[in-house]
């Protein structure tokens, strides 16, 4: 039954998506089209709550995690990348980048085990490529589904409809950390610990970028419109896979640039 | 007749030299300007003197005036000259003030520069590394270095690990004006006022 809401959920969201957007053409057959900001006054109020609720528990608690011995946020990290592997070697193979599941799945097995539960790095240390996380939302943005508007959802922050459906992708069977520690029957792992994992990746992500998002905020005439431009920005970068060496779309995808002539 | 032959060689080779030198490669360019900038970050300035310097370093090195017309971007074709001329007087001090505070804040940092990519005659793009410490990861910054006049360089955008302060910057402009029914005049006015802060 839950599954059935779950899909319904997803099907109005992908829906809404092409209504909203892409004028039933794909989104990223066209020339970069700026994301609708459908519901900017509930966003901004979502975002402000948000901002109450970062300054008021997340924050703090990222300071402390900063202060922590670099080996154990090292270890942290290393452990949270190897399980978000488990959602990104899917989308490779949903993507069509079947080389880098290989790649992918190799690191997981060698990392969950020789690596001891994924707290070392040891493929890194093999020399394996970077790893880079993918998942159902940069999935169905690769497929051409455009991201639809722009929301802000509480707690977990900026989105698009695209993106939140991805998400609900997770739950519905396609993370497998989900379906272990969920659903599994499993006297080990519980619903608490994979909702650790996931706090500890919101902390882990804060604590990363304490000083730029402050840097931003104090720097920023409008806070909100910054953070919704670099979220936009990174989703689109990453369903591109600008970072796998095709970083030239990106210099060229600005016209504007072409039309400015200063000296 | 010889001797005057030489003469000329050397003379012409005199008259074209000093323009030859001034073309600088963008690799060359950014890490240059870089190294200023750590001169001047790990240098024993108090904050104030740090500050002055960085806003000296952005006046020589960066296109202020071409950003200041891209962060417009499709108000451009609707402002008239005289928003035109007050956004652009205000928008350098912006500019200046929000650059250096950014800055100001970094203590010693290395930036590598290891690559460049000729994007057409206009553009390069020089790819750089902020190497990581304890405190903070590596992070690589790409810089679009305005190559139309080969003897003057000039920085246009910072690209962060992909993503783009001048596209930010033009996005929250936009997003202030929208917000304002249109008026660019409320842009303006957001400029002078984070200058009071």
């Amino acid at each position: 039954m839950l599954k059935i809401f779950k899909l319904i959920i997803i099907g109005i969201l992908l829906s809404t998506n092409a209504i909203a957007d892409s004028d039933g053409e794909l989104e990223l057959s066209k020339s970069s089209k700026p994301t609708k900001d459908c519901f900017e006054p509930l966003n901004r109020a979502t975002f402000s709550f948000n901002q109450g609720l970062d300054k008021a528990i997340l924050k703090p608690i990222a300071k402390g995690y900063r202060n922590l011995p670099t080996p154990i946020k090292n270890g942290t990290g290393n452990v949270l990348d190897n399980l978000s592997n488990l959602i990104t070697i899917p989308n490779n193979v949903l993507q069509g980048d079947f080389k880098v599941a290989v790649i992918n799945t190799g690191r997981l097995v060698i990392n969950s085990t020789v690596g001891i539960l994924g707290i070392v790095d040891v493929a890194e240390d093999l020399g394996f490529p970077k790893y880079e996380k993918e998942d159902y939302g940069q999935t169905l943005g690769k497929w051409g589904v455009g991201p639809g508007c722009y929301i802000v959802l509480p707690i977990l922050g900026p989105s698009t409809i695209r993106d939140t459906a991805g998400s609900f992708v997770n739950v519905m069977g396609g993370d497998p950390w989900y379906n272990a520690s969920v659903n599994g029957n499993n006297e080990y792992l519980s619903e608490s610990i994979y909702t650790a994992s996931k706090i500890l990746t919101g902390v882990e992500f804060r604590a990363n970028n304490i000083d730029s998002l402050d840097n931003l905020e104090k720097n920023s005439m409008d806070f909100y419109a910054s953070v919704k431009s670099l979220y936009l920005q990174d989703r689109k970068m990453k369903i591109k896979n600008i970072k796998r060496g095709n970083i030239q779309i990106i210099y060229n995808d600005d016209g504007d640039w072409e039309e400015i002539d200063t000296k | 007749m010889k001797k005057n032959i030489i003469l000329l060689i050397v003379s012409i080779f005199f008259i074209l030299k000093p323009n030859y030198s001034l073309a600088i490669e963008a690799d060359v360019f950014i890490q240059s300007t870089v190294n200023r900038a750590t001169q001047t970050l790990s240098g024993n300035f108090t904050k104030d003197e740090r500050i002055q310097q960085l806003k000296n370093i952005a006046i020589e090195t960066v296109d202020i005036d071409g950003i200041s017309l891209y962060s417009l971007g499709k108000y451009r074709k609707t402002i008239t000259d005289d928003q035109l001329l007050r956004y652009k007087k205000v928008f350098k001090d912006y500019f200046l003030k929000s650059f250096s505070s950014r800055l100001a804040e970094y203590a010693n940092p290395e930036i590598d520069v290891y690559s460049k990519k000729k994007i057409n005659d206009k553009y390069t793009i020089v790819s750089s590394k902020l190497i990581g410490t304890d405190k903070r990861p590596e992070v690589n910054i790409d810089w679009r270095v305005y190559t139309n006049d080969p003897k003057n360089l000039l920085i246009r955008d910072l690209i962060i690990e992909g993503l783009s302060l001048a596209r930010t910057q033009k996005e929250e402009f936009s997003s202030i004006i929208s917000s304002n029914d249109e008026d660019i005049e409320a842009l303006i006015k957001s400029l002078s006022n984070f200058l009071k802060k």
